[in-house]
């Protein structure tokens, strides 16, 4: 097995000064310690397509967006219980995070998967804010450990529990790897460079289906998102 | 008879046992896997997911946040007989699905495709799926859950005899490439291959091949066995870990399953069972004793039969 001793480890707070995510390298693992608040597709229809003023200040009571739905629950008498918390793939929110990173003043986006270097490029790198990757992606285990506990919900009937904003305070809350760095490089397309220099070989023997697909390719360095 | 609260109570414990309890077969191909990985990165991840389902036993919570999709595998044996039959059989498990999700808790992730409206308790329309089969001997009932994750690693195609097995290898691998990238499948996996059938038993074989099979069983046909052990080679092979960074695990093992299909066509589909690869399994007697088990031992020869009769009779025999 590969000594994990080569990542540095690095704890930080979810409204990071630039100086502090100017010294994040792609692969650096990251605890955090703050507020995280959840929102993906429903939250992002809801601010930015209809407008609808945001449930809480941004990015005063949090400056981490984490793309996820919790495994949680409401009792009757109005408790929150959090089991495992997980990312969702992030991806397909591309077209709203220009606006969101505007509106919210996040410079920390949680997820699975990541989004491509464009979007870091062009709506990442002027907000100054970065990509954090969940590790896995299945520890929601581990991560649920690191809630401290649930601030607030909001937008849970409209929304429904899954797509609500959940206010969650957190502490040694991780791992998570560094995907995106300011300059808007990321540690996924620099893996996948390095493996797409191998598939030819794999390929050897292979032959192309007969009956072909609509937009097929065989250019294997593509990507699917 | 099979009482209704034996079920209920069964079918409570397997939701929690599939959500909290990676199994021990699955644990060990991880475990076998992080020592071969050589990747920094890759390494990094699959001793996170360790610890990850450390964390989840301990603490008696889910291992992941995404419930995936919680289904059911029904498989009843001849002579078992059910209190209220099939039907009051089915309520208990959409009731169970509901108050685990609850209980749990697990994340309410079924909603309408259209109106994404949300009972946020996992029942709705067609949800959980509930599949029966039988078997020839016995008066028990199996119970089955799976909490299938992963809206990626999936896919279908239809091939033709003129592909062959090289064709079979390319859409394997291209399954695993595309959806390996990122680690959008959440691999390493048990992949699961249907072959043949018609579209909707390659899809439905081809799932079940990765979620009801333990990883080390192999198919009873050497030459499908053959195959599996040349995938598993294979998928590894390709150069990409947990999450799609640099690394040799992607496969933890391979299932083939076959349908009989046209004589036309050869249907593939290609199934990721994800780093959460939850399923548990019970057997309920008549007499209301329950035995817990993480091997479903769904493919029997039973389900896997070639002949009209059964027990098997060879034609040859039949004629004498
Ligand atoms: S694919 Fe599996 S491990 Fe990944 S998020 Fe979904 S359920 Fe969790």
């Amino acid at each position: 097995m590969a000594s994990n001793t080569a990542f540095k480890k690095v704890r930080l707070k979810t409204e990071p000064a630039q100086e502090d995510l100017r010294q994040l390298a792609l692969g650096d693992v990251v605890y955090l310690d703050g507020s995280v608040y959840t929102a993906r597709e429903g939250v992002y229809r809801r601010a930015v397509e209809e407008n609808v003023p945001l449930p809480l200040d941004l990015p005063a009571e949090s400056g981490t967006n984490f793309h996820c739905s919790p495994a949680a629950s409401i009792a009757d008498n109005g408790d929150f219980n959090m089991g495992a918390v997980t990312a969702t793939a992030s991806f397909r929110f591309s077209k709203w995070i220009a606006t969101w990173l505007e509106l919210s003043g996040a410079k920390l986006i949680l997820g699975k998967g990541g989004m491509s270097s464009k979007d870091y490029r062009e709506h990442f790198v002027p907000h100054g804010a970065i990509y954090l990757t969940t590790v896995g992606y299945g520890t929601g285990a581990l991560l649920g450990r690191g809630v401290k506990r649930v601030k607030n919900v909001f937008w849970r009937e409209e929304l429904g529990l899954a797509q609500a904003m959940w206010l969650i305070e957190v502490e040694n809350f991780g791992p998570f790897i560094v995907e995106s760095d300011l300059d808007g490089n990321s540690l996924f397309e620099r893996e996948n460079a390095k493996i797409s220099a191998g598939l030819s070989k794999v390929y050897e023997g292979t032959k192309p289906a007969v009956l072909k697909r609509f937009g097929e390719t065989d250019d294997r360095s593509d990507e699917l998102i | 008879m099979i009482g209704l609260q034996v079920i209920q109570d069964t079918a409570m414990t397997l939701m929690d046992k599939a959500a909290i309890e990676i199994p021990e077969d699955y644990l060990s191909g991880l475990k076998h896997a992080a020592q071969v990985e050589d990747g920094d990165l890759s390494s990094f991840v699959l001793q996170a997911m360790l610890e990850n389902y450390e964390a989840a036993k301990e603490d008696r919570r889910a291992m992941c946040g995404d419930t995936g999709c919680p289904r059911w595998y029904v498989k009843m044996a001849n002579e078992a007989r059910i209190e209220g039959g099939p039907v009051a059989l089915e309520t208990e498990l959409r009731r169970a699905t509901a108050n685990a999700t609850r209980s749990i808790p697990l994340r309410p992730n079924r909603v309408h495709p259209l109106w994404r409206t949300d009972h946020d308790n996992n029942v709705g329309i067609n949800a959980p799926e509930i599949e029966f089969a039988f078997e020839p001997e016995g008066d028990w009932i199996d119970l089955t859950t799976v909490h299938k994750g992963g809206l990626f690693g999936t896919d279908y195609r239809m091939l033709f005899p003129s592909d062959g097995i090289e064709g079979i290898k390319r859409f394997y691998l291209d399954s695993l490439v595309a959806f390996g990238k990122r680690g959008l499948s959440c691999q390493p996996a048990i992949i699961g291959i249907g072959l043949g059938g018609s579209k909707d038993t390659c899809m439905v074989l081809g799932k079940r091949a990765a979620c009801l099979r333990t990883v080390g069983d192999r198919n009873p046909d050497p030459r499908m066995a053959e195959l599996e052990l040349e995938f598993i080679e294979l998928g590894n092979s390709i150069g990409m870990g947990a999450m799609g960074f640099v690394g040799k695990s992607m496969v933890i093992d391979c299932h083939i399953e076959a349908g009989y299909c046209h004589t036309g066509g050869m249907q593939m589909s290609v199934h990721a069972f994800c780093l959460s690869s939850r399923r548990a399994c019970a057997r309920i007697h008549a007499d209301g004793s329950v035995e817990y088990r993480t091997d479903p031992h769904w493919f029997t020869p039973y389900q896997r039969r070639e002949t009209v009769e059964w027990p098997a009779i060879l034609p040859s025999k039949k004629s004498a």
